[in-house]
């Protein structure tokens, strides 16, 4: 009897959590699969198996969609790796106590907590025709009429997406930097190593797997997002997730759905290439 | 004192701008937000008054905050009471090993990482096909969820890694069955950690939009309802809401670390 329960015990209690994910994330998903193969006759949709909402989505207009949506992949990717490396490492290896490193990492993480809609709003009395930034240019004299492309621009989605996301990089790679061994950088010193050579030969290959981790975060919060370029972008910025939230405001769910089959498609494979370029097991 | 080379000063100065990019906007909508009766969308300020704040809490045109703002604080409080219960009992289970745990481990991060379009869309299909009519607090709970829990169970799990199991031990050892066990030696123990994950979870719930948007209904929650207002509101009104939400948040944060960081130092000076 008690050697039954000890056996069953983890599967009873990992039941309500398991529910959850097969309710509100296996079957949803398993269900775009399904209704993405529908029939739509443009005001409601029948259970059938055509390919039309697939060959629907390959057009000009998907793929500049796309095209457009790996541009704020990639820019805001880099952006987030160039600036949350060096506050990272900062954190990590410049802060003397760990009192401070964890005060100073819950800095960066506060805003993260807070509502993504008021930060994006928040920049509006920055970077509008009116905003602060034009208002400084003009006063010292650099620009003459106010600068158009800081807001309702691709520039601003992708300060947006910078802005909302870059925790997500600084946290995993904060997190490799600390598990570094110090005894290694002190005997790569002790050998002559200079400091960008430390750097370059045991910090860097040593924190690839947090590198690794919060580019999949970056790439998984970017491929489906809408909200920042609907908010931030002007009318012509486009997304594959904002083309998606369209489709499903127009209620042409499998035309939707077949868009984020293949949406779900192309993260896996990105995740997958950044996977055999950096092992991150360790890390887990 | 001892020196410090250059390269720390550098990236001092880099940390700091990064601080300042970090909350700069924020800090220009709450100044914003405090001008007077006459203030616009932009700088410079107009007075200085606490008119719009309280502009917020009178009936407006363009909708009213309270009942968003108690949808929220409802949906937030079944979240987290559904999150922590389930995140704590599935945490425990993954303290043996049993088989199918890696398929399990690895649906939960699925969970987090898949883009949450595809939560949306996918939970708004389901109850499309059903008949169901979406709702905050059915198809929103259940988009809640998929973004909640898996951070919470993460952070139970580290938390019970770090547990020393020779108190369960002593326990059981003295004839307590596993319920008794649970309520009178593990909770106690646990209880500062689960305060602190409560209130994140709260938070993260309170603060939702993308998952939420599409499965809403016909009653929006705050943040829904503070995003339909971008567009049709041109009064800082909308920046005070901002500050006063945002306020509300990052209380709950600093308490949950305050409290947690208290629970824990007064706990090592029994031991």
């Amino acid at each position: 009897m008690s050697e039954t329960w000890k056996a069953l015990k983890p599967y009873a209690l990992i039941t309500p959590q398991t529910l959850v994910f097969l309710m509100f994330l296996v079957f949803p998903i398993l269900m775009i699969g399904v209704v993405s193969f529908w029939e739509f006759n443009g005001y409601s949709m029948t259970p059938a198996f055509t390919l039309d909402n697939y060959q629907g989505i390959l057009t000009d207009v998907t793929l500049k969609t796309y095209l457009n949506t790996f541009k704020f992949l990639g820019l805001t990717w880099l952006a987030t790796l160039l600036i949350g490396y060096p506050v990272a490492y900062f954190l990590a290896f410049h802060v003397p106590k760990l009192e401070w490193q964890i005060l100073l990492f819950l800095v960066c993480t506060i805003p993260f907590w807070t509502s993504n809609i008021i930060r994006m709003i928040s920049w509006v009395p920055l970077l509008g025709r009116e905003g602060l930034v034009n208002q400084g240019l003009m006063g010292i004299g650099l620009t003459q009429e106010p600068l158009q492309f800081l807001l309702f621009s691709d520039f601003a989605v992708v300060l947006g997406m910078v802005h909302l996301y870059i925790i997500f990089m600084i946290a995993p790679i904060f997190n490799s930097l600390m598990r570094i061994e110090r005894s290694l950088v002190t005997a790569a010193e002790d050998l002559g190593a200079s400091g960008f050579q430390t750097f370059r030969e045991v910090i860097l290959p040593l924190s690839a797997p947090g590198i690794a981790i919060g580019s999949i975060f970056i790439v998984t919060l970017i491929m489906g997002e809408f909200v920042t370029v609907r908010l931030m972008g002007g009318g012509q910025s486009a997304s594959v997730g904002k083309l998606i939230q369209t489709q499903i405001g127009s209620l042409q769910y499998p035309l939707a759905a077949a868009n984020a089959m293949v949406l779900l498609a192309v993260t896996m494979l990105i995740i997958i290439s950044i996977l055999r370029v950096l092992d991150i097991r360790k890390e887990l | 004192m001892k020196k410090r080379p250059l390269s720390f000063y550098l990236l001092l100065a880099f940390f700091c701008l990064f601080v300042l990019f970090l909350y700069g906007p924020m800090i220009t909508i709450f100044m914003l937000s405090m001008q007077g009766p006459d203030g616009g969308l932009t700088f410079p300020m107009r007075g200085f008054s606490f008119y719009w704040l309280g502009q917020v809490f009178q009936e407006q045109r363009v909708g009213n905050f309270i009942e968003p703002f108690v949808r929220s604080l409802l949906l937030g409080a079944a979240v987290m009471a559904i999150t922590i219960t389930a995140s704590v009992l599935a945490s425990m289970g993954f303290r043996q090993r049993f088989k199918g745990s890696t398929v399990i481990f690895y649906m939960t991060i699925a969970s987090l990482i898949v883009p949450s379009i595809l939560v949306s869309l996918g939970i708004g299909v389901v109850f499309q096909v059903m008949g169901w009519p979406t709702n905050w607090f059915t198809s929103g709970l259940g988009a809640h969820l998929t973004w909640t829990l898996p951070i919470a169970f993460l952070i139970m799990l580290g938390i019970f890694n770090r547990f020393n199991p020779s108190y369960e031990e002593a326990a059981r050892d003295l004839g307590a069955t596993d319920p008794k066990t649970f309520w009178e030696i593990v909770l106690p123990l646990i209880a500062p950690s689960l305060l602190g994950v409560g209130l994140l979870t709260f938070t993260l719930s309170y603060d939702e939009f993308t998952r939420t948007s599409l499965v809403s209904g016909q009653n929006n929650t705050l943040p829904l309802e503070i995003f339909g207002m971008t567009t049709n509101v041109t009064s800082p009104a909308l920046y005070a809401l901002g500050t006063l939400t945002t306020v509300f948040s990052a209380s709950l944060i600093l308490i949950a670390f305050f409290a947690y960081n208290a629970v824990v130092k007064r706990q090592r000076g029994q031991a």
